[in-house]
């Protein structure tokens, strides 16, 4: 089953590998993790995406805690959660329709160059998955998506 | 407020924290920190032979005397080579703290001389670690470090400091009081759950105490046994547990799991509530999961949450310092009339059908005789340490345990070469007499730790039960693959005895009973280290054996 964590930790050295070597070491699946700063304060935030039964995803929440850099691990409740991608397509293509796709995926061009443009999304991971399967229409040369960010509500 | 430099400032920290004793080996790296413990005396280093040796030192000697071992080495091989002593101390959560020298902070990153990414290889085997990269963060590294390894679930710490840091000078402020944001292990079990726990137990019919190495490390013993003894609740215990409860206590039904006793495993399978104090689930003593405890619920007390519903779900999650959990227990149970004498009546009959035993014999030494003798011939009151394998378990079978803290022996990772390095370390830590049982296997791997007791005039008495073999392993093969038994004869020997002497010791070799208790008699009026090779019956097998993968119920016997 697919989970979605965040965790509080302090900004300090190593503090991902620990996260990542957490993972690793036990053997728990990390679907995508992005990592950055909390503003105007010494810790960052994690946001982990992960798939497990309910006996796993108790053991990654409990592991997690237990790093001593850990200040808090939020597990539960509900979550905005978005995720990026980047598209870059031929300028030879068929741009037909790009403009709706665009739209309905809170989408824009983010870049553009006399061989290829590079098209954004911002959603939930479904969505940026339909997003991905959609464009496949334009025969992207490059796919990057960012992995997810999320915020209880 | 004092200027130092970064060695000093260990030092400085070191006498704050108490530290006696610091077990080690130099190098390039720890030359700054090396040099001033040269110059200060606030605490004795001892030099290993072996960076492993060091760290298992410090944990023979966090185990035998309850305090935080410390250890020093220097940065690459010195620090890779204590790797093994770091996970053995974390598998067994043994508060130790290792200062490691590296590379100064300009050359990391650089592949240079006697570099390695000495906190990148420790992060899986330790509870916490640290790379210091300036002089002012080292004094609150250093009392963090200290704090980590002994408070909560206890275990080692790393703190690789480099070269550049051990001679920078800064100013020396030792925090007093710890400020860590992330870490506040819970210390105090929820008033709620352990009411709820009473309740259970009074509600019980067959409920079983489950001892594992928390009770130690908690230093809970004397409130385990008093609750065991006001409840009438039978125990079990865990290899690492074996002196929580004093060995000839009736409610006390020995080691459980893989080689545990009958009683124990028949009990712990037929329970209907399971009082887990400090232990884990280990593998080796659930046997097959889905046929442990299948009709018992779970009191879970332990003070890492991670470990409560990791294997098995507790009913009752009691989260807390076990001493303090006991405590809280014990003035709130209420057992009226003796509720579980019918359940402990069914274990006497478990008890005396299948005690433990073994067929003796006047030809060949036994190694269950050996390890009784030891008992009887020390007054069942020595420091025994222990390497890994079949002598190990004979030790947990046969000598009886009666206080806490007389057992060193690596329970969680299993590791060869323990027994000798731990003991070094317990002879520092206590007067009382330290012998080190081992295999032939184990007793070579760390052998150099010979010199470290003769040079420093310590005496370890070394038991080496001798059958040519790595016995635990011949065992395996005999029972489950037919006997091939690869790479397991150890039939080319050293000379045992040459080589103690070599070394500056005193040697024996045994073949019989009386050779034996006069060496071993002869070893404890010795001030120096002595090896007594004892050869034994060959093919002689642990037993009961529950095979790997089966229910614990399910024991082979005989």
């Amino acid at each position: 089953m697919r989970r979605v964590i965040s965790a509080i930790v302090l900004n300090e050295h190593g503090v991902l590998s620990r996260i990542a070597g957490l993972f690793s070491g036990r053997g728990y699946n990390i679907d995508s993790l992005t990592v950055a700063p909390v503003p105007d304060s010494e810790f960052s935030r994690v946001s982990i995406v992960t798939s497990g039964d309910e006996r796993v995803f108790e053991q990654i929440v409990k592991q997690l805690h237990k790093l001593i850099p850990t200040y808090k691990v939020i597990d539960s409740g509900e979550y905005v959660e978005k995720e990026m991608v980047l598209v870059k397509i031929s300028l030879n293509e068929d741009f037909s329709g790009l403009d709706a796709i665009l739209k309905s995926y809170n989408g824009s061009v983010a870049n553009a160059n006399e061989n290829y443009i590079i098209v954004m999304a911002c959603d939930n991971a479904s969505r940026i998955d339909c997003f991905i399967k959609v464009m496949k229409k334009y025969n992207p040369i490059q796919i990057v998506r960012s992995g997810s960010v999320m915020m209880e509500v | 407020m004092k200027r130092l430099n970064g060695s000093q400032m260990i030092s400085e920290a070191l006498k704050h924290e108490g530290v006696e004793f610091v077990f080690g080996y130099p190098g390039g790296a720890a030359l700054n920190i090396y040099d001033e413990t040269y110059k200060q005396n606030y605490f004795t280093h001892i030099l290993t032979r072996h960076e492993q040796a060091a760290v298992h030192a410090a944990d023979g000697y966090a185990r035998a005397s309850g305090k935080v071992g410390v250890a020093f080495v220097t940065s690459g091989p010195g620090f890779t080579n204590a790797v093994t002593g770091l996970a053995t101390a974390y598998a067994d959560s043994i508060p130790l703290v290792l200062i490691s020298g590296q590379v100064a902070l300009p050359l990391i990153g650089t592949d240079a001389f006697q570099e390695i990414d000495a906190v990148g290889i420790s992060r899986p085997c330790v509870k916490h670690n640290f790379l210091v990269k300036t002089i002012d963060e080292l004094p609150r590294i250093l009392k963090e470090a200290f704090y980590i390894a002994r408070s909560g679930r206890p275990g080692p710490v790393h703190v690789d400091v480099p070269k550049d840091v051990t001679a920078a000078i800064g100013d020396f402020v030792y925090p007093d009081e710890i400020k860590m944001q992330t870490y506040k292990p819970t210390t105090k079990g929820h008033p709620n759950q352990i009411k709820k726990a009473c309740e259970a137990i009074s509600k019980s019919k067959k409920p079983i105490l489950y001892l594992g190495g928390g009770a130690i490390n908690s230093n809970a013993s004397d409130e385990i046994r008093k609750f065991a003894a006001t409840a009438k609740i039978p125990a079990v215990l865990t290899l690492m547990a074996l002196g929580v409860l004093r060995s000839d206590d009736e409610l006390n039904l020995g080691m459980v799991g893989m080689h545990g006793s009958y009683a124990a495993n028949m009990a712990l399978s037929e329970s209907d509530l399971i009082i887990c104090l400090g232990a884990r689930f280990d593998d080796r003593v659930t046997g097959k999961l889905s046929e442990f405890g299948k009709n018992a619920k779970v009191i879970h007390v332990d003070i890492d949450p991670s470990s409560i519903g990791k294997i098995v779900n507790a009913e009752y999650p009691i989260v807390g310092d076990l001493k303090n959990v006991m405590i809280e227990l014990n003035d709130k149970i209420d057992i009226k009339d003796d509720i579980f004498k019918p359940w402990r009546d069914q274990i006497e009959i478990y008890k005396k059908l299948h005690p433990l035993g073994y067929k003796d014999s006047d030809e060949v030494l036994k190694p269950q005789w050996v390890v009784q003798n030891i008992a009887k011939i020390t007054g069942e009151d020595a420091i025994i340490a222990t390497d890994v394998g079949q002598h190990q378990m004979w030790v947990a079978q046969f000598y009886p345990f009666n206080e806490p803290r007389h057992l060193l022996t690596s329970g969680g990772l299993g590791t060869m070469g323990y027994g000798l390095p731990s003991a070094v370390g317990a002879a520092w830590a206590s007067d009382k007499p330290v012998i080190a049982v081992s295999g032939d296997g184990g007793f070579l791997m760390n052998i150099q730790e010979l010199m470290t007791l003769v040079a420093n005039k310590k005496r370890v008495i070394n038991i080496i039960l001798n059958n040519n073999f790595l016995g635990m392993v011949r065992q395996w093969q005999t029972f489950f693959y037919e006997e091939r038994y690869s790479n397991t004869d150890l039939s080319i020997q050293p000379n045992f005895v040459k080589i103690c002497e070599g070394f500056g010791g005193v040697g024996f070799s045994v073949k019989t009973k009386d050779e034996f208790k006069a060496a071993l008699k002869k070893a404890l009026e010795l001030d120096t280290v002595s090896v007594i090779e004892v050869k034994i019956d060959r093919f002689e097998n642990v037993l009961p054996m529950v095979p790997a993968g089966a229910a614990i119920y399910n024991m082979i016997l005989e």
